[in-house]
């Protein structure tokens, strides 16, 4: 059985995704499969290296500073689970 | 069903009108989607009424653009206003957005006619379609075979010829393996070539949208209809766009073409296929290009360095669906309750188990050793396709390693799946263009040929394609086997 570098468990509350104990097991050993591939990057030699993070060379794409026409409240509450006048309404975060 | 240049051809000349074309897509698709489940949503009344339009402006003598009255499909994960999109996810079953994806938008300008759209696996992850929270879509050159993925839905429709062309988008190869799958072509063009506004994102520095087509001619024309820099995408291009079309070539003299040593050697094992694609060699080197060896020294490290950043774009991306403002909400206690249920409730196994690996990649003490290597191993394998660009002007290698595979015999493995996208990764993390062309048959089933070329060279690119297919006709030396039984067709 490979070496599976992830605390599952302490993850899946970074990302709020609770996993079911069935689901946690499956992922470790598919995990473990996919981390014999990963593990090869480690033998590069990548010090010099400059990191890429995107392809384009684009930097600080701005545009002005001007109002410009956008979604009205309906359209933008249309999808919305619950509502309360024009607002989002979310359950109580403060007691 | 025609290609689209031909459709749109007849309908200009009124030899048959933008609806009759419609009416045409509706029924093949009709008649073929009990087998192919290649659709999530259709829009008939939508279509019918959108021809027509067409066909009126037409009357009026008005230029009706590129596309006019050609039917096309668009998977799901564009948004178009007023019409349900799901990504093929729980999590948007009921996501009806208030606005349109500037390709859909272009499409509309353009004069196409969307009649419906295509069922993909969950937010765009997967290589076999098998990943949807709706339905699983059948191949239609062997119905108990996948379509690929994560385009799958389109590529059906488009390999069934049921409409000539339809929009997918590639991450890590969704566009290219499943054309090759469904014997269609299939573009992912350079990063920043088309707008990503309105498309639901899954790795935001690699997804890409494209066209899938019966013909190279269709994809020549339906990239200008949908590339060009859009304020709405500040990762688009401001780049010109090209008259495709005319980049179109007849012959490959002059051109010189790259041939990669270490995917030669990848799928030497495989007899039939290396067969396949030594043959679609030595077709370009008769049409007179000449066959240079490069080396793509870190495209091995592929598949390592995609599984770390397009999870962990995908972790970041994906934390909007929280319950909060549109999409799947299930209650709770408390707010934090009400996330966690939503999240564990709406995402399929594939999301959450990306989501998990691409937060670990991220996260804080694990962040410099995965996901930053990660990022400087993208640089070198950028580079090798720097130096190879040097001595050739189009790559061509293999896009898939296997012809399309049963139903469910890679679904309970992750990464045998994952390595279905071993020979498409390598271009999705340069950022540069890459395709899929029909390249001939193993077992009956069709494949793909791959060709490659420098950043915003679509056009080169498609005049190769476009040589090889005219050249070759693998797309039309048979017929699909959803037809089978039906009329004359074998």
């Amino acid at each position: 059985m490979p070496e599976v570098p992830i605390d599952i468990a302490h993850v899946a509350k970074l990302a709020r995704l609770p996993l079911t104990a069935e689901e946690a097991e499956r992922f470790s050993a598919q995990f473990g499969r996919l981390f014999e591939f990963i593990r090869e990057l480690q033998a590069l030699d990548v010090e010099h290296v400059h990191p890429t993070a995107q392809v384009i060379p684009l930097h600080n794409v701005l545009r002005a500073d001007e109002i410009r026409p956008c979604l009205d409240h309906d359209a933008a509450l249309q999808n919305a689970p619950a509502t309360e006048g024009p607002y989002f309404k979310m359950p109580r975060i403060l007691e | 069903m025609n290609t689209g240049h031909e459709i749109r051809d007849a309908i200009a000349r009124h030899e048959m009108t933008a609806l009759e074309a419609a009416e045409m897509a509706l029924a093949a698709i009709a008649a073929t989607e009990p087998r192919l489940q290649a659709y999530l949503q259709l829009m008939p009344e939508r279509a019918l009424a959108r021809a027509r339009e067409i066909d009126a402006a037409i009357a009026r003598g008005q230029d009706v653009g590129l596309l006019a009255g050609v039917p096309v499909a668009v998977k799901d994960l564009f948004c178009t206003q007023g019409v349900r999109t799901t990504a093929g996810s729980k999590i948007l079953a009921n996501f009806v957005p208030p606005y349109s994806a500037t390709v859909v938008r272009r499409l509309e300008a353009q004069g196409a006619i969307i009649v419906g759209k295509t069922n993909m696996d969950e937010f765009a992850m997967g290589s076999s379609c098998e990943n949807s929270a709706f339905k699983a879509t059948h191949n239609p050159w062997s119905i108990e075979d996948v379509p690929g993925g994560s385009s799958g839905g389109s590529a059906a429709t488009v390999g069934a010829r049921c409409v000539p062309i339809a929009f997918g988008t590639d991450t890590g190869g969704s566009i290219r393996e499943p054309a090759s799958f469904c014997g269609i072509v299939g573009v992912k063009p350079t990063y920043g070539r088309v707008s990503r506004y309105g498309i639901v994102a899954f790795a935001s520095s690699l997804d890409q949208a494209g066209p899938m087509t019966v013909d190279v001619r269709d994809s020549a024309d339906a990239l200008e209809a949908i590339a060009g820099y859009d304020p709405m995408d500040s990762t688009s291009a401001n780049v010109d766009v090209p008259h495709y079309a005319g980049r179109l070539r007849e012959d490959l003299k002059g051109v010189r073409i790259g041939i990669v040593s270490e995917f030669d050697e990848s799928i030497a094992a495989d007899k039939a296929m290396h067969a396949l694609y030594q043959r679609a060699y030595e077709d370009l080197r008769a049409l007179g290009a000449e066959l240079v060896t490069v080396s793509l020294p870190h495209a091995k490290y592929g598949l390592a360095t995609y599984y770390l950043i397009a999870p962990a774009e995908a972790s970041s991306n994906l934390a909007r669906y929280d319950g909060a403002r549109y999409g799947l909400r299930v209650d709770g206690p408390d707010v934090f309750s009400m996330f966690d249920a939503t999240r564990a409730a709406g995402f399929g196994p594939e999301v959450k188990r990306r989501v998990i690996l691409g937060t670990y990649a991220l996260s804080s003490g694990y962040y410099d050793a995965y996901y930053v290597r990660a990022q400087k191993v993208r640089t070198l394998m950028k580079k090798d396709f720097d130096e190879a660009f040097e001595r050739c002007d189009v790559i061509a290698c293999p896009a898939v390693s296997c012809p399309p595979f049963q139903l469910g015999a890679k679904s309970q493995d992750p990464v045998a799946m994952y390595l279905m996208d071993y020979f498409t990764i390598p271009m999705s993390l340069a950022g540069i263009p890459a395709m899929s062309v029909p390249a001939g048959y193993v077992d009956e089933l069709p494949v793909g040929l791959q060709l490659v070329a420098p950043a915003f060279e679509e056009g080169r690119m498609l005049g190769v394609a476009h040589a090889y297919e005219q050249a070759t006709r693998h797309a039309w030396a048979r017929t699909p086997m959803v037809y089978a039984g039906e009329g004359d067709a074998a």
